[in-house]
């Protein structure tokens, strides 16, 4: 008996009842894909590699690490030293989690450069900016785990940006901590959070991120839709199944990224105190603050528009609001971004000085957010806040003065 | 605007040094985790002039005999005083409390200190006690002013007291500026400085060791690791290009 996709035999009896070879037709074998993808395009499947080393390796710290503000810290040293192959394992997921904001960061600046994010494709970087916020909730939750000076104080800082907010703000606070300050419960419940809940929003976001691009087709460095041209099969001209061609392709990204990975999981693991900061290594003690607070590399450029913004009206919430919306604004890209060309390599100057000045500042206030503040470098930071929100007011009346060149018919080789 | 990228990310990595106290230079410490007598020596060090007060909470008798080339046999008669045994942790028996008492500050667990502050400033913090009859044990130290910490070891360093270059004011009225430039010997111990010097490398080698026991181990793997992974590269690049070959 033969079914809709001309099966027999055991497959031919699962997709009776399950869409097996479907799915494997319309997300792999069926699934065209534009053929001139370059290096930008590895990020994607890279992240999805990272998600998958954090869960396995999360799982398996788990089955050794202590919740609990007595025990968190020595059980960590614990996984270190006395769990078979456990230090492999903690650097595993403590590298890969610097890995993941590398290759979000990678990814959502392909987005940027080919404008990704334009019509149709709006869906997909909605998705991917939620998979982008639940990530930072992840990695701060994660990080008070260890419980270390930089976990603890971090943690402080950022949960008591929440009692800025006016009226609700101080019972917030406490509501998120279940405490007057952090502790044992707040450790206990960012771990249930960090394990759990944000893991299954994180993978049914990106499960929604992918069935949206699927839908809709991959943008490629040439801004062009693919699907405008197609053979008498339907098949688009400029398209290639994404199995065998970009799976085989984006195996060798796999192993040029790992080669990288292993790098620093074996020879660099703190990287410099980047990965791993040096007081992490003293174990939290809510009596002593130390010296300088700094969150890790991926949140420092938020960081540093939050310290930028003066108090102002005897309050300092300002400084939130500026950087919950240096986030916001990002969802909001697809309609700020009015020009009808996609990809940079046809858009005029004036937008790459913009984007040019957008990414500069964003690296600028990422290496700011990491030191310790100085009259000169909250200067420099106001500045580069500046240019960062202003690139979003800039795009929508950048089209009155680009020179766009002609967008080609069909994809090229460069 | 790629290589401009490239040049800020390198620009930001040097920043990753710490500060740790004092304006004190930090001397470089001579470590070298591959020396096995030097960290047995570092361990003898550590177990008699240490670990009365500050515990290896995290690490274990028998792990670091096999690391540092002992056998339990000989960690059992030179480096347990404790009555711990060979397998437990390097706790001590110092009461909490009272040593808040004595010493205002509990002792901390060292076990990672070499990795939350470095082997510099551990090297440099070891060797720069000096006398300063204003702070309660009598001592100071130039890489950590104002330490809680009595000389522990002034029977093998002797004593030492500070010499500070005068700065003059830049104004007429602002006062003064001593800088500590040094140190000068004024009671010798049973080490010469140049032996002091060398046992402190050692005990501050021990230390690193064990902040990360698995440190040289895993660089021994991770040469495979790279090793096959570049490998994987070449081998996945040729099958890319196989099945690429029909596109144009």
């Amino acid at each position: 008996m033969a079914n809709t996709q001309g099966t027999t035999g055991f497959i031919g009896w699962i997709d009776e009842r399950f869409p097996l070879t479907k799915s494997i037709r319309e997300h792999l074998t069926e699934y065209y894909a534009p053929k001139n993808f370059n290096v930008w395009y590895y990020f994607g499947s890279l992240a999805l590699l990272v998600l998958v080393n954090q869960i396995l390796t999360g799982i398996w710290l788990t089955m050794s690490y202590k919740p609990s503000a007595a025990d968190a810290f020595a059980s960590v040293e614990y996984i270190m030293r006395d769990v078979e192959w456990g230090w492999l394992i903690r650097y595993m997921h403590s590298t890969g989690a610097s890995a993941f904001f590398l290759m979000v960061y990678l990814h959502m600046y392909r987005a940027l450069i080919y404008g990704s994010y334009k019509k149709p494709r709006e869906l997909i970087w909605i998705f991917g900016v939620l998979i982008f916020l639940c990530l930072m909730a992840e990695a701060f939750m994660g990080y008070l785990l260890p419980w270390g000076q930089m976990s603890y104080w971090g943690a402080q800082v950022i949960i008591n940006l929440f009692s800025a907010l006016p009226v609700i703000g101080p019972d917030l606070s406490v509501w998120i901590r279940g405490d007057y300050v952090i502790s044992d419960a707040t450790l206990n419940r960012f771990f249930s959070l960090h394990v759990i809940a944000l893991p299954l929003v994180l993978l049914g976001l990106v499960v929604a991120h992918i069935l949206a691009l699927h839908e809709v087709g991959s943008n490629n460095p040439d801004g062009v839709e693919i699907k405008k041209l197609k053979d008498e099969k339907g098949i688009p001209l400029d398209g290639i199944p994404f199995h065998p061609y970009y799976t085989v392709k984006d195996l060798v990204g796999v192993m040029v990224f790992l080669l990288f990975f292993a790098v620093v999981i074996f020879f660099m693991p703190e990287m410099g105190g980047y990965f791993l900061e040096h007081p992490n290594f003293d174990p939290a003690d809510p009596l002593k603050t130390p010296p300088h607070i700094a969150p890790v590399w991926y949140f420092t450029p938020f960081y540093a528009i939050l310290r930028a913004v003066p108090s102002f009206a005897g309050t300092q919430v300002w400084g939130v609001l500026a950087m919950g919306a240096s986030i916001v604004l990002l969802f909001f890209l697809p309609w700020l971004d009015r020009s009808p060309v996609k990809s940079i390599r046809y858009r005029g100057f004036s937008f790459k000085l913009v984007l040019a000045a957008f990414v500069i500042s964003f690296l600028i206030l990422g290496y700011l957010g990491a030191l310790p503040t100085t009259p000169a470098r909250t200067a420099l930071a106001q500045i580069c806040s500046i240019i960062y929100f202003a690139f979003f007011f800039v795009l929508p009346i950048l089209p009155a003065f680009e020179k766009t060149k002609p967008v080609p018919e069909r994809v090229t080789w460069k | 605007m790629k290589k401009i990228i490239a040049a800020l990310v390198f620009l930001a990595l040097p920043a990753a040094s710490i500060a740790a106290g004092g304006d004190y230079p930090l001397q470089r410490a001579p470590i070298d985790p591959h020396n096995k007598a030097s960290l047995q020596k570092g361990a003898k060090l550590y177990v008699n002039y240490c670990m009365g007060c500050h515990s290896l909470e995290h690490q274990r008798y028998n792990r670091m005999a096999r690391d540092i080339g002992l056998t339990d046999e000989q960690v059992k008669a030179n480096l347990i005083f404790t009555g711990a045994k060979v397998g437990d942790l390097m706790k001590n028996a110092m009461p909490k409390l009272d040593a808040k008492q004595w010493f205002g500050v509990v002792p901390p667990d060292l076990t990672l200190i070499a990795r939350s502050r470095g082997e510099n400033y551990l090297f440099t913090y070891l060797q720069t006690f000096y006398l300063d009859p204003t702070r309660p044990f009598g001592v100071n130290n130039a890489a950590f002013p104002n330490a809680g910490m009595p000389h522990v070891l002034w029977e093998l360093q002797g004593w030492q007291k500070p010499v500070y270059e005068v700065h003059k004011a830049k104004e007429k009225g602002a006062p003064e500026t001593k800088v500590l430039t040094g140190f000068e010997l004024v009671q010798p111990g049973s080490m010469s400085p140049p032996e002091f010097r060398e046992a402190m490398a050692d005990l501050v080698n021990f230390l690193s060791y064990a902040a990360e026991p698995i440190q040289l181990e895993r660089q021994r793997i991770g040469i495979w690791v790279v090793l096959f992974l570049a490998l994987a590269c070449v081998v996945f690049y040729l099958l890319k290009k196989e099945y690429w070959k029909d596109v144009h």
